[in-house]
């Protein structure tokens, strides 16, 4: 691990105990030597290292990579923190990364607030911030600046994680869910509902065994390619909470144009498919987090499809519907048995059928 | 997902329809007054919308969507008495996840939780057993909702924590059985059905013999139908013809998992746990004799309505609520006055709306208040 050479004049405080209290948020020695210990060596950049209560960027620096800024924000307090294909801490920084360059943006820098509930171990904290570290070097992003608390037992639950990004949009790129017209072609990057079931399952309230990982992953380098394969798309964004039918029923009411998509077309696993069938639960509404929806003029989709399909993360990706003329604001779904069916927002939380 | 995709073949569909078709062609069925095909089991109503087979079929059918959605038929007092055992601090209350939206007078179960009551979601009464073993210090109290399909389960729970000596484990039963609900339905003055897809899941328990009166008595049709659209296809065929030929008869589609005997365990420990109650009050329909069931007194001391002395109350449901005349077929979904207005998924103000299976909710979610707003 390279230090930043500041850090190297100034010692790094070690935590010599086991667990998290409240003294870790005191604002005295503990918790300095709590954020030394585990997450300014972790994150290890030179921007960070001075501790000054902010970043500091260069105006010029930034401007190299585009004309306008992207500034996002994210909150994770995923239940298990470890679960099946990733963790809290991959997750905070794919969200927001992702949340960036689903708007054409460069992802450059994140902050990481934590909420620490006492009682959690620091081998837990040094996991974490861990596996933010290695994602965020993956993602191509520094993490420049954050905060810790630590609350009482039962304030949180073990650890809250917000992360705010900062990107740059690179010129001529302008995506929107306004922007969808008749004609254009609706593709997803590969399977859908990956995270959502992996993460019901890790809960083990259903005692149910299957290898569903998380599809947890950062997006900007896919999105780079796919954007300069196609640079006429319309809309990109990242399915996250709400599934496929949500983002789709947001661009098609913000066009005011209907989307048509086909059932048998929309890549599920089946493993994700068998584990909706048992719960009574809908594919289209479960969570991913690696996972975008890309609307493009039809005579850019094959130029879209075959530069996702040349990056690992966008392998299975394909067409799965068309935007059309019809009703403003409908999302339908042509059924693998034939019939049409609405495809809604969602009302509430999905909750299993009883039989 | 193998012996699952099958019988959701798009092929095999286009061939049924076809012949469903041509079946009803020589029916000379009037443009006024189409078939009023009911499907009994929410199952099938959910089946029926997420696979968009109303549309799939020709005009002279309509599908009416029964009562057998057993979270939906749930009346408010009851839930009220939920709530009221769930908010008692000794308490964890358990429950299959769709019933905790169900609106009581006051509030749902998920607001209960919201408000500080310990209420889980649970997958199985089995779940529940386990919950009451970790946690020996408090009273565990299992929902038991659904029609003969869940009571097995439930029954089958008891039984176990009995062997097991487990002390702090009850059920709050709210069992109900089809038969005297079809039979509700057939009395009604204002019937207007000409056949039935029957339970699946029901009758897996308690087979066919107990629908003969359907159609010896009523001369009704009736066809128990599977829950993959194929089936429901297939099954709605069958009902056709035998309208054709003017039978009334108690058909079984469903054989590959329905035994016309039923299942003998399931049947012996409803029997040894449950006993009927005099009547029973549904959402909608008002109080059907002999339509629920409750614990027989051997079994009292795991009955959360003896143990905690529930406050069992009678409230009315809201008066602009049409779910009965919806239930019956009497009028379409979208026909009710408060659809889609004061009755929403989010609000729900009649049972139809509150879980996926029921009609109003299904009809909203998957190809409702759209289409017919733009079709008026």
């Amino acid at each position: 691990m390279t230090i930043a050479p500041f850090i190297r004049t100034r010692l790094l405080g070690r935590v010599n105990v086991r667990t998290v209290t409240l003294a870790h948020g005191g604002g005295g020695k503990a918790m300095k030597d709590l954020i030394d210990d585990v997450f300014v060596g972790a994150f290890d950049n030179a921007a960070l290292a001075p501790l000054e209560d902010q970043a500091r960027f260069d105006l010029a620096e930034l401007a190299a990579h585009g004309d306008r800024l992207a500034f996002t924000t994210d909150s994770f307090v995923v239940d298990p923190l470890f679960f099946p294909g990733g963790d809290i801490g991959k997750l905070a920084v794919c969200g927001t990364v992702n949340d960036l360059a689903v708007g054409g943006a460069k992802p450059l820098y994140l902050s990481c607030a934590a909420i620490i509930e006492e009682g959690v171990t620091i081998d837990l904290l040094r996991q974490v911030a861990g596996s933010m570290a290695k994602t965020a070097k993956e993602a191509g992003v520094k993490i420049v600046t954050g905060d810790t608390k630590v609350v009482g037992k039962g304030a949180c639950d073990k650890l809250f994680l917000t992360t705010t990004g900062i990107g740059v949009i690179r010129e001529g790129v302008v995506l929107g869910a306004h922007l969808a017209r008749p004609g254009d072609v609706v593709m997803v990057n590969g399977l859908l509902g990956d995270h959502g079931a992996a993460i019901l399952i890790a809960r083990g309230d259903m005692a149910l065994e299957t290898p569903i990982e998380s599809d947890c992953a950062p997006l900007q380098r896919l999105i780079d390619s796919l954007l300069t394969a196609a640079p006429g798309i319309r809309f990109l964004r990242d399915a996250t909470r709400g599934g496929l039918a949500t983002v789709l029923n947001e661009v098609a009411d913000a066009s005011q144009v209907a989307i048509e998509i086909e059932e048998a077309a929309i890549p599920i696993r089946e493993e994700v498919k068998a584990f909706c069938e048992i719960l009574g639960l809908d594919p289209l509404y479960l969570a991913n987090e690696g996972k975008i929806v890309i609307i493009a003029p039809s005579e850019e989709a094959e130029a879209a499809l075959t530069a996702m399909r040349a990056h690992p993360l966008g392998a299975r990706a394909g067409v799965i519907g068309r935007v059309s003329a019809g009703e403003p604001g409908w999302v339908t779904m042509r059924t693998v048995f034939g019939g049409r069916r609405i495809v809604d927002m969602l009302v509430g939380e999905q909750l299993p059928r009883i039989c | 997902m193998k012996y699952v995709d099958e019988f959701r073949d798009g092929a095999k569909a286009r061939i049924l329809v076809r012949e469903i078709e041509s079946l009803v062609a020589t029916m000379g069925v009037p443009d006024d007054r189409p078939l009023h095909i009911m499907e009994v089991c929410g199952g099938h109503t959910h089946s029926i919308f997420r696979y968009g087979i109303e549309g799939m079929l020709p005009k002279e059918i309509e599908l009416v969507h029964g009562p057998g959605c057993p979270v939906c038929v749930l009346p408010i007092g009851r839930v009220d008495d939920c709530v009221s055992i769930a908010e008692r601090p000794e308490v964890i209350f358990t429950t299959f996840g769709d019933a905790m939206r169900v609106p009581g007078s006051k509030k749902s179960l998920l607001q209960a939780k919201a408000d500080g009551a310990d209420v889980r979601m649970v997958y199985s009464p089995m779940d529940a057993l386990t919950v009451a073993r970790n946690n020996p210090e408090r009273d565990v109290v299992f929902f038991g909702l659904g029609f003969e399909t869940t009571m097995p389960s439930t029954a089958l729970t008891i039984l176990q924590a009995e062997g097991d000596g487990i002390r702090n484990f009850s059920v709050f039963c709210n069992h109900i059985t089809i038969v005297p609900t079809i039979k509700a339905i057939l009395d009604s003055p204002d019937l207007k059905l000409d056949g039935f897809l029957g339970p699946g899941h029901v009758s897996m328990v308690i087979g066919a013999a107990p629908y003969e009166f359907v159609a010896n008595f009523y001369r009704k049709p009736m066809v128990i139908a599977g829950f993959e659209p194929l089936d429901i296809l297939q099954s709605i065929w069958m009902v056709l013809q035998q309208i054709k030929e003017g039978r009334a008869d108690i058909e079984n589609q469903y054989a590959r998992i329905v035994p016309d005997d039923g299942n003998a365990p399931a049947l012996r420990a409803i029997s040894r746990v449950y006993e009927l109650r005099e009547f029973f009050e549904w959402r909608g329909l008002g109080s059907i004799d002999h339509s629920g069931v409750k614990l027989r007194d051997n079994y009292a001391s795991f009955d959360a309505e003896r143990k905690f002395a529930v406050p069992n109350v009678k409230i009315a449901d809201p008066e602009a609520c049409q779910c009965g005349e919806v239930l019956k077929g009497v009028i379409k979904p979208w026909q009710c006055k408060v659809f889609g207005s004061a009755c929403t998924p989010e609000m729900p103000l009649g049972a139809l709306m509150v879980s996926s299976e029921g009609a109003c909710a299904a009809h909203y979610q998957y190809g409702g208040v759209k289409q017919h707003v733009a079709a008026e």
